[in-house]
C-alpha cells in the first residue's frame, strides 16, 4: 500500500547559498588550499619544485590512482578492501618472476594481469553471486596478502633490473614515473567517462540500479567492470611499488592503501551509497590528506596525533555528507 | 453514566487528520470497530488505510480528531504504548525476527526471567500454549523463518493473543497465503472474534471481506466514506464506494467511436501470461494506433502483467508476442531491442536516476542509439533533449539534477526517455500517479497523440475516469486473471466496476442497470 507520506516530496531548487553542498563539494580544496598557503609560509623549501614533484606529489600518486579506481567501486555503490593487498600481490608476483629470470616484458604486464583477475573476481563475487562488497573484498584482503606472502616465501628480496629501477627512480616529462601515470590514467578516465556511454552508465547503476535495469543497461556488467578496473589500477601500482622499494616486501607493500583510498573518495564529498563519481575532488582528496600528515608530522607532531587529525578530518566530511541536499 | 468498559464500541476514531509535509493524507477520518466485531477497512491506493492504522497503532501521532478505545480518549506514542493499551497489528510480510524461535519472537521484549536469567522452560511452555489456543501445534524451538508464512502469521497472531490484545489490526494477511491457509486464518478470526477479541481486516480481495466482516469502513481521498454493514451494500456498490463514482451519478467519458487500427494484426499479443504469485493467466492485444487499457483492483496483477511483457519479471506461462515476433523476451534489454518501453508505476524507485541531469536521464534508454564507435554523440543528444523539453513543455534546464524537478516534470522526462527510443508499443504503468492535475491532463492528451501517430498504447490506470477516457477497449484483470473485455461501446466507469467487483461481463440488472442496454 502506498499513501500520501510515501510520495515523493516536490524538491525545488535552492537559490541561496546551500553551504553544506559547498563544503562537501570543495571543502577538501579548500583545506588543501589552506594547508598550502600554510606551508609556503612555515616551512623552509616547501615551494622548492624537487620537494613538491618529488616528495610530496611522488608520495601521494599510487595512493591517489588506488583512489581513482576505488572511487569506480563506490560509484557503484560498492567498496573494495581488497586493492592494498592487490597492489602487494601484483609486486610480489611481479617480483619472484624477475628473480626467476623472466624477462621484464613479460614479469611487469603479468602484475598487471594480477590485478585485473582480483578484480575480476570480486567483481564476479558481487554482481553475479550478489555478495556484499564489503565482506566479497574482504575475500582477497585477507587472501590477497596472504598469497602474496606465499609467493615471496615471506623473503625480501632486493630486484636488480633496470626497468624496476626505472619505474622507482625515473623520469618522464620531468615527472616521477609515479606522478606521470597519474596524470595519465586520470585523463584516461575523465575521458572515457565524458565521451563514451560507460559514466553514465555506471552513475545510473550505482544512483538507480533498478532503473539501470529497466532502460537495458547490463547492471551486473558495469559493477563488474568497476571492480576490473579498480583492480587493475591496483595491479599497476604494484609495480610502482616494487620500483619505489626495489625489493619484494609481501608485508608492507600497499599495507592500509584501500583506507588511505577509502577516506580519500570520503573527504572528496563522494556519496558512499553510490551514484556519483569525481576523479578530480578525489586526487584533491588524496593530495589534502597526505599533505596534512605530513605538514603535522614536518612540524614535530608525532605520526599518531597526526593520525587522530586525519581522522577528525574524515568524521567531518561524513557528517557534511549526511547533511547536504545532494546526498540522497 | 453507564460503564464505559462493557458498553459502546470499543474503538472510535473521529475527525482524525494528518498531513505530511503539506500533503493531506487524512481528511476527516472516522473508523468505529464494536465489541467482539470483525470490521472491514478498505480503499484505494492513497485512500488513507495505511495511515489511518499507522496512528491507531502509535507509528505515527495524529494532527487532529480524537480516539477513544473503551470510551476513553488515547494518543499512543509507539507501537509498545499501543500493545500496552491491547492494539496490536499483524502485517503482511509479518514483522517478527526470523532467526530467533517461534517462543522467542512470541516473548520477544518481554522474556520470563527466573533470578535474572532467562527462563526457557517457562518461556516455551506459554509459546505453545499460546499457539495452541489457535489450535496449532508446531516445534516452537525452530527458528520461526524456518515455517511458513501461515504459521509465521499464527506466531505473530499468537503474540498478540498472548499479549492480551483487545484489537488486532490484520493488514493484508492472506495476501501471501494459499487457498487453505485463508480458511485456517479465518478459523481463527472467528474463535478469536467469539473469546471477545475485535479486529480490523484489510484486504483487497472483495470475496474475503464479505466471507469474514460483519462491517466496513470504506477511505477515500483521507475521508472514511461509508461505514456500514456489509450485508447493505453489494459487491457493486463497495467497489463504487471506494472509487469515488456512485452509480447514478456516473457520466460516460468513454470515446465515441475506438480509434482505427493502423494494422490488422496486433503489434502485441499476449496470450495467457502468468508470473507467480499475482498474475496467473491474463491475455489481451494491443493494436498499432489504439490504446488498450488494464483495469482491475489493487492486486489483480495489473502492474505484473507489464512487468512481465517487458521483461523485467518472469514470465513463467503462456506467450507474448511482439509485431508478430514470437521470441521470448526475456530482459528488459530484449524488450527494448524488440521495440516495447516500459514507464513503470514507481518513479522514485524505477524511474529517476537521481543524481543524473535532466538530459543524462532523458536519454538513458537511447544511449546506445547515441553512441558511433564508442562515442556518444553528444550534439545529438543535446538536439533530442531540447527537442522532447520544448514538446512535452518540460519545465527544466537539460542540465538540472532531476530530483530538483515536480513530480509531473520528471514524469515528463521518463516519458521522454521512452518515446526517444521510438517504442512500437508504450506500456504505461499509472502514468499520472502522483502528479498534478494539468500534467496529468497534458500527458493522457499526448498519450492520445501517440495512438494517432500510430503507437500501439498499453495503459494501467487504477483512475477509471482515465482508462474510460484515454481507451478503445480494456481487459479487466480481476485476481491474476483476465476476466473480461470491455469495448468501447460499452466503455463506462460503471460497466468496469461491474466486472472487476463480480468478474462477470454484465452486471446483473438490479445492481447497476446498464445504460447502453437501456437505450437498446
Amino acid at each position: 500500500m502506498t499513501d500520501l507520506a510515501t510520495r515523493p516530496a516536490e524538491v525545488s531548487a535552492l537559490r541561496r547559498i546551500d553551504w553544506p553542498t559547498m563544503i562537501r563539494r570543495y571543502g577538501a580544496a579548500a583545506v588543501l588550499a589552506l594547508l598550502v598557503i600554510f606551508n609556503i609560509i612555515f616551512t623552509e623549501n616547501f615551494l622548492d619544485l624537487r620537494n613538491i614533484l618529488f616528495v610530496q606529489l611522488r608520495q601521494a600518486a599510487p595512493t591517489a590512482i588506488v583512489a581513482l579506481g576505488m572511487a569506480l567501486v563506490i560509484a557503484t555503490g560498492g567498496i573494495d578492501l581488497s586493492v592494498g593487498a592487490v597492489v602487494a600481490l601484483s609486486g610480489q608476483v611481479t617480483a619472484v618472476f624477475l628473480l626467476d629470470g623472466v624477462p621484464p616484458l613479460v614479469a611487469l604486464p603479468i602484475g598487471i594481469l594480477v590485478g585485473l583477475a582480483a578484480g575480476l573476481f570480486n567483481g564476479t563475487l558481487v554482481s553475479r553471486f550478489g555478495i556484499q562488497p564489503m565482506i566479497a573484498t574482504l575475500v582477497l584482503f585477507t587472501a590477497g596478502r596472504g598469497l602474496a606472502q606465499v609467493v615471496t616465501g615471506g623473503r625480501i628480496q632486493t630486484v636488480n633490473e633496470p626497468i624496476v629501477e626505472f619505474l622507482g627512480l625515473g623520469v618522464i616529462a620531468g615527472l616521477p614515473i609515479s606522478v606521470f601515470s597519474l596524470i595519465v590514467i586520470t585523463i584516461a578516465i575523465i575521458g572515457v567517462t565524458r565521451f563514451t556511454p560507460a559514466g553514465t552508465k555506471l552513475l545510473a547503476v550505482g544512483g538507480n540500479e533498478r532503473a539501470a535495469g529497466l532502460v537495458g543497461i547490463r547492471t551486473k556488467w558495469v559493477k563488474t567492470m568497476a571492480y576490473v578496473v579498480a583492480g587493475g589500477l591496483a595491479g599497476y601500482v604494484g609495480l610502482l611499488e616494487l620500483g619505489r622499494i626495489q625489493a619484494s616486501d609481501a608485508t608492507n607493500a600497499g599495507l592500509n592503501m584501500e583506507l588511505d583510498a577509502i577516506a580519500a573518495v570520503a573527504v572528496a564529498g563522494t556519496t558512499l551509497a553510490g551514484g556519483t563519481f569525481s576523479p578530480g575532488r578525489t586526487i584533491i582528496g588524496v593530495l589534502m590528506l597526505r599533505l596534512l600528515q605530513n605538514t603535522l608530522v614536518a612540524h614535530g607532531i608525532p605520526r599518531e596525533v597526526a593520525q587522530i587529525a586525519q581522522g577528525l578530518i574524515i568524521v567531518a566530511a561524513i557528517y557534511l555528507l549526511r547533511r547536504s541536499r545532494d546526498a540522497r | 453514566m453507564t460503564d464505559p468498559k462493557t458498553e459502546g464500541p470499543l474503538l472510535q476514531m473521529r475527525g482524525v487528520t494528518k498531513s505530511f509535509r503539506g500533503a493531506r493524507a487524512l481528511d476527516d477520518a472516522t473508523m468505529t470497530v464494536g465489541r467482539s466485531q470483525i470490521r472491514a477497512l478498505i480503499g484505494q491506493n492513497g485512500a488513507g488505510k495505511s495511515t489511518l492504522i499507522k496512528i491507531l497503532t502509535g507509528v505515527y501521532r495524529r494532527d487532529g480528531g480524537e480516539v477513544l478505545l473503551d470510551g476513553r480518549p488515547v494518543d499512543f506514542r509507539s507501537t509498545a504504548e499501543a500493545q500496552a493499551g491491547g492494539v496490536v497489528t499483524i502485517y503482511q510480510e509479518v514483522n517478527l525476527v526470523p532467526k530467533l524461535s517461534v517462543a522467542e519472537n512470541i516473548f520477544l521484549g518481554r522474556f520470563p526471567k527466573r533470578r535474572g536469567l532467562v527462563d526457557w522452560a517457562t518461556m516455551r511452555a506459554g509459546a505453545r500454549d499460546a499457539l495452541a489456543k489457535l489450535s496449532l501445534d508446531i516445534d516452537v524451538t525452530r527458528p520461526l523463518g524456518s515455517y511458513r508464512v501461515a504459521t509465521q502469521q499464527m506466531t505473530a497472531i499468537a503474540r498478540a493473543v498472548s499479549l492480551e490484545a483487545r484489537l488486532l489490526v490484520l493488514d493484508e494477511p492472506t495476501s501471501s497465503l494459499a487457498e487453505r491457509e485463508v480458511e485456517t486464518l479465518f478459523g481463527v478470526m472467528r474463535s478469536l472474534r467469539d473469546s471477545g477479541v475485535s479486529m480490523v481486516f484489510v484486504s483487497h480481495r472483495m470475496d474475503e471481506l464479505y466471507e469474514i466482516c460483519e462491517d466496513v469502513t470504506v477511505l477515500r481521498d483521507g475521508r472514511t466514506v461509508a461505514e456500514e454493514p456489509l450485508a447493505s451494500l453489494n459487491q457493486y456498490e463497495l467497489v463504487s464506494k471506494m472509487l469515488g463514482r456512485a452509480a447514478e451519478q456516473v457520466a460516460s467519458g468513454a470515446r465515441a467511436a475506438a480509434r482505427p487500427r493502423q494494422q490488422a494484426e496486433p503489434v502485441l499479443a499476449v496470450s495467457g501470461a502468468a508470473s507467480a504469485p499475482r498474475l496467473k493467466d491474463a491475455s489481451l492485444a494491443v493494436y498499432a494506433g489504439q490504446v488498450q487499457g488494464v483495469a482491475g483492483l489493487l492486486g489483480s496483477g495489473r502492474s505484473e502483467l507489464l512487468r512481465s511483457i517487458f521483461g523485467a519479471d518472469p514470465l513463467d506461462g503462456g506467450t507474448v508476442v511482439v509485431s508478430s515476433d514470437a521470441a521470448p523476451i526475456r530482459t528488459p534489454r530484449e524488450a527494448i531491442a524488440a521495440r516495447l518501453a516500459f514507464l513503470s508505476e514507481d518513479r522514485r524507485a524505477e524511474g529517476i536516476v537521481p543524481h543524473l541531469s535532466v538530459r543524462d536521464n532523458l536519454t538513458l534508454a537511447l544511449l546506445p542509439k547515441l553512441t558511433r564507435r564508442g562515442i556518444v554523440d553528444r550534439k545529438r543528444q543535446k538536439q533530442i533533449v531540447t527537442d522532447y523539453i520544448a514538446r512535452l513543455g518540460i519545465k527544466a534546464q537539460a542540465d538540472q539534477p532531476i530530483v530538483e524537478l515536480s513530480g509531473g516534470n520528471q514524469q515528463k522526462v521518463l516519458l521522454a526517455r521512452w518515446l526517444a527510443t521510438e517504442p512500437a508499443v508504450l506500456l504505461l504503468d499509472e502514468p499520472t500517479r502522483g502528479i498534478d492535475v494539468s500534467a496529468k491532463a497534458e500527458i493522457l492528451t499526448l498519450v492520445d497523440k501517440l495512438a494517432a501517430d500510430g503507437m500501439g498504447v498499453l495503459l494501467v490506470s487504477s483512475e477509471l475516469e482515465e482508462v474510460v477516457s484515454a481507451c478503445d477497449d480494456v481487459t479487466v484483470l480481476r485476481d491474476g486473471v483476465s476476466v473480461a473485455r470491455v469495448d468501447v461501446e460499452r466503455l463506462s466507469e460503471e460497466s468496469l466496476m461491474a466486472v472487476m467487483a463480480s468478474g462477470e461481463a454484465v452486471p446483473s440488472a438490479d445492481s447497476a442497470p446498464n445504460k447502453d442496454k437501456s437505450d437498446d
